[in-house]
Formats: structure tokens, sequence, C-alpha cells
């Protein structure tokens, strides 16, 4: 517990943990529904580059809504929310798409095309950013590779598994590369097994430098990842701490790690899941 | 470029997925096509009649019977220099006797009289009904006193057609408005109809324009694709409509506008402009209506 660091409300600019300007970054943020409803009450906080954060609290303390901010899906009531030290409030409307494909998001119910295959549904964030055909061949099934799904890849989302269709939107999520990734409840609708492998996926992502925001209702989860855990409780920061020690052990190490902390052997079904990168 | 052709690709890989939707969409179009391809020349050709009956509007002239030659073509000329008239006829008074003859259902009727006692008369027609006043004005200028005086002595009256005129007016009129307001009301329902059907096609594939959006694609990324099938839907939809126009009017209007002159009438617009408009019309409708339904659900 020594290697332990409180954050303080008071000072969310303190040390990112790698340089340049934090990647998010939320100046006393308040966010009222309409109706009255309040979901977030003057947040602060700050994300370095590179980080794997969780972002925990029970349902209804405003994650989901923390998460709908960092892509303006909603606006905040007060305050003002920077990505990459940009304040994205002041961001015309007709560049929000920009920013969006600068943050990957993975949604709880993962949000995939009905309508296309595995492979169109991952090419198609590509599609969006106006990739060539021959990005597009290269990166898609690359990124399939990554997350363990080259056998699946003709398939329909409603012939895949939740754990797979988890899968896809992360591979949709990361195919560009982003420098943020957003995780919505990633492993939500998931057994603890399938839950594994996501966050060893995710963690595999956070490896290649990329930030990594997971939000989360599973404490006893993100208790045994011994990373940084933000906890909201009713719209306001009640924990932030850093839990060090373990951020450069190696995918398949953390993986490893997981499966004897939550109690599930190591020979546990891994949903196709390749070597590390 | 091959973004137009991933945008087409797009376009019918979604007519492909959602066929039923898009099936009722073509459908729709069919029906509405149809529907103004046979309403429009109805209403252009009682259009048509009307204006005829207008036509027949015209101010008579009557002569004393002692005008001569020389006095009754002076005043022909005279006539014709006054404007918005059309036509000018001179009816003699043995002409005058043989239409009423050919009016009545016994002409011994006249026989008995010896004499004619019909005048000669110059039939006047307007340019156009609404100008009748002006030219009958322009026969009968009024004096100083303020009653009409015909500008020539040998004219006795000038039957004055006023209210026949104002009464084919009001009917004509009366006419035109209700088949205005028909065809209006019928080409809204029918706008409205391929409109809600497109509404359709777009609401039920809602969820995946706000997935597009979340993932980070562009207003007209997303409406390109849609307006692309609307291009299509309104392109098939009246192709079919205008081939089973074209039937009906070789199989069944052509045959019978030999025999009725009414049918025929219908060449106040020709069928090749007739289903050119409807073509353009029919495919920008969709492809506009796909556009701007998808605008609430792009707000995301």
């Amino acid at each position: 517990m020594a290697l332990l660091r409180r954050r303080h409300r008071e000072q969310p600019e303190a040390a990112p943990r790698r340089g340049g300007a934090p990647i998010v970054e939320l100046k006393d943020v308040t966010k009222v529904y309409p109706g009255g409803h309040l979901a977030l009450e003057r947040i602060s906080l700050a994300v370095g580059r590179g980080e794997f954060l969780f972002l925990v609290g029970p349902t209804g303390c405003g994650k989901s809504t923390l998460i709908k901010l960092l892509i303006r899906e909603l606006d905040p009531t007060e305050g003002e929310v920077r990505i990459a030290g940009r304040n994205i409030g002041a961001l015309p409307e007709s560049k929000i798409p920009y920013l969006r494909r600068n943050v990957g998001t993975v949604f709880q119910d993962f949000k995939l095309l009905p309508n296309r295959t595995v492979y169109d549904n991952v090419a198609y964030a590509l599609q969006v950013i106006g990739a060539g055909r021959a990005e597009i061949r290269e990166k898609v099934p690359q990124t399939l590779r990554l997350v363990g799904l080259s056998t699946k890849v003709h398939n329909y989302p409603d012939q895949l598994s939740g754990g797979e269709q988890q899968r896809v939107s992360i591979a949709r999520a990361f195919v560009n590369h982003p420098p943020l990734l957003l995780a919505d409840e990633p492993s939500g609708n998931l057994d603890p097994v399938t839950s594994i492998g996501i966050m060893q996926l995710l963690y595999r992502i956070n490896r290649t430098g990329t930030t990594v925001l997971v939000v989360t209702h599973d404490r006893e989860m993100v208790d045994k990842m011994r990373r940084r855990v933000i906890e909201l409780y009713e719209g306001r920061i009640i924990r932030d701490e850093t839990g060090g020690g373990y951020t450069e052990e190696s995918t398949s190490d953390f993986g490893m790690r997981m499966r004897a902390e939550m109690g599930v052997g190591p020979e546990g079904h891994t949903n196709g899941e390749p070597e590390g990168l | 470029m091959s973004r137009l052709w991933f945008f087409i690709l797009e376009a019918f890989r979604a007519l492909r997925r959602n066929a039923a939707p898009s099936m009722a969409a073509v459908v729709t179009t069919i029906v509405t096509v149809i529907l103004l391809g046979v309403l429009i020349p109805v209403f252009q050709t009682t259009q048509g009649k009307s204006e005829e009956v207008r036509d027949q509007l015209e101010l008579k002239v009557f002569l004393y019977d002692d005008a001569t030659r020389a006095e009754t073509d002076s005043l022909r000329q005279e006539i014709e220099g006054i404007p918005h008239v059309k036509s000018i006829d001179y009816v003699t008074k043995a002409e005058a006797l043989a239409i009423l003859e050919e009016r009545l259902k016994d002409p011994n009727v006249l026989r008995e009289l010896n004499t004619n006692p019909l005048p000669a008369s110059f039939n006047v027609k307007p340019d156009d009904a609404a100008n009748l006043e002006s030219v009958r004005q322009a026969l009968t200028p009024p004096d100083s006193s303020g009653t009409p005086q015909p500008i020539s002595p040998i004219i006795d009256t000038v039957k004055d057609s006023r209210e026949e005129a104002g009464k084919i007016e009001q009917v004509t009129g009366a006419l035109k408005l209700v088949l205005t307001v028909i065809t209006a009301l019928l080409v809204v329902a029918s706008l409205m109809l391929v409109g809600n059907t497109i509404r359709l096609s777009v609401y039920a594939r809602r969820r995946e324009v706000e997935v597009m959006r979340l993932v980070g694609a562009t207003r007209w990324f997303i409406r390109w694709p849609f307006m692309i099938e609307g291009v299509v839907v309104g392109f098939a939809g009246s192709l079919v409509a205008i081939l089973i126009l074209w039937l009906g009017k070789v199989t069944i209007v052509d045959p019978l506008s030999d025999s009725f002159a009414l049918v025929a009438a219908q060449d106040s617009m020709s069928f090749t402009l007739l289903i050119s408009i409807l073509f353009a019309a029919a495919i920008a409708v969709s492809a506009i209506g796909s556009g701007v339904t998808l605008r609430r659900f792009l707000r995301v």
C-alpha cells in the first residue's frame, strides 16, 4: 500500500503518468439532465497518456454520463471537458465526427451494425475516415487477429456470442488506432471467464500506447486489476487511487494473474485468444 | 470516385437487406405516379373545355337594314381596329334566317312571315372573355351625358352578353377551383404517402444511423447512401408506373379518342413531357424525402 497514491480533486492536473497534456481532463464538470436529475457534480479529473484506468460505481452514479460527455453525445451543463488539451465543448457540431474518430468507444450493448458481417463492421470505422481499400484490407484482418476473431470474419453479429460481439466492438473501436479508447461496461453482460479475456484484450491494446478507460460496476474485478481506479457515487468522485507495481507486466502475465486471482484455471477457455502482441 | 462507388454499394446493400420496406416504397411510388399520371391529363382536359366555353362568348352588333355595303365595310375595318378583338364575322340577313331556321323545330313558322325580320350583324369575338366589356365600351363609347352612343350610325344595338359572360365566368371559375383543389390535395396526399413510406424504412434503421454517428461518420457520409437509395426507389417505381400508364394509353385511351372528342382533347400535354416530369418528380421526392427524414436521427 506504500505505492498507493491519492489524487485529490483539488489538484486534478497532478502528475499525468507520461509527459504532455493529459489526454482527458475534466474541470468542474456538472451535468444536470432536463427534469433536474443531477448526474455529475463538479467532477475534476485528469488522465495521462498511456494510462489504463477504471471508473467504478453503482448503477446510476454517472459513469455512463461521463462517457457520453467524452464523445460529446451529451454536453456538460457546466465546466469543461478537454481531450488532448482541446476543449471539446467549443467544437462546432460539424467537427464532432472527427473527435469520435480519435476516441474509440466500446459500448455495453456492442452497438454493432446488424446488417454487416464482422469484417464490414470493423471496416466501417475505416471507411468513415476515408481510408483506402488497401489500408482496409490490411488493417481489418490484422485487428480481427488481435481480438481473436480471425475465424468469424464473415459471420453476422447475431451469429456470435456476447463475448465475440464485444470483441468485434473492441476491434472496431481500435482499428484506426485512436489515442484514447473508452469501454462502457465491456464485460457487463459476460461471464467471468469471458470478462477476463476482454480485460486482457483491453490491456493488450493499452500496451500499444493507447489510453484505455474502462467503466464497470464490477468492483471485485477492478480491485484485482491493481490499476488506477476512480470511484463515483451519486455524481461525485469518492475515490481516486493508483495501484502501482503492475504497470509493466506482460499481457500473458496479466491474464495468468487475473485468472489466478479470480479463481479461474489457466486452462479455462480463452475465446480463441491468440498469443500476446 | 471510390467514395461514390462506396455510397452506391452501400445503397444497394441496404435495399437488399431491407427488402420489405424497400418494396413498400417502390409500390407506393408506382401507385402515386399512376394516380398523378391519370389525374394531370384529366385536369388539363377540363381546363381546356372551360377555355372552349369561354371562347364562345361574343358581342353581337346588329345593323340597320338600310346600311350600305360601303358603310358596312368601313365599320368592319373600324371594329377590327379595336384592341382585344380577336375575330369578326359578318352575318347577313339571309344567313341569320338560315341559322334561326336550323334552330327551330318547325321551319314553316318562318315561311309564313313573308319578310325577313332579322337584321344583319357583326359577331365580334374578344381575345379573352374578360375583355368583352372593354370591347363593348369601344363600340358604344358614352357621350357627354353618359349614355352610350354607337360609333357608327348604321349600328342599331350592341347585344351585350355581359350577364351570360358573368355566369359562364362563375361556372368555369368554380369548376377550375374545385379541380385545382382536388388536384392539389391529391398531390399533397401522394407526397405525404411517399414521404411516410420512406420515413418508415429510415425509422427501421434509426439505430444503425445512431451507431454510425457514434463511430464518427459525418452526416453526409450517412446521408448519401440513403439518398441514392431514394433515387433507386424513385427510379424503379416510376419506371414501372410509366410502363403501366403507357399500356393504358395505348390499349384504352387511344382507341377511344378516335370516337370521342373529349378524350382527344387530351393533347393538351404530350405524353412524353408528362412522363418525364413524373419521372423526375418521383426520383427527386424519394431522394430528398430520405435525406430530410434522416435529419431527425442524425442529431446524436
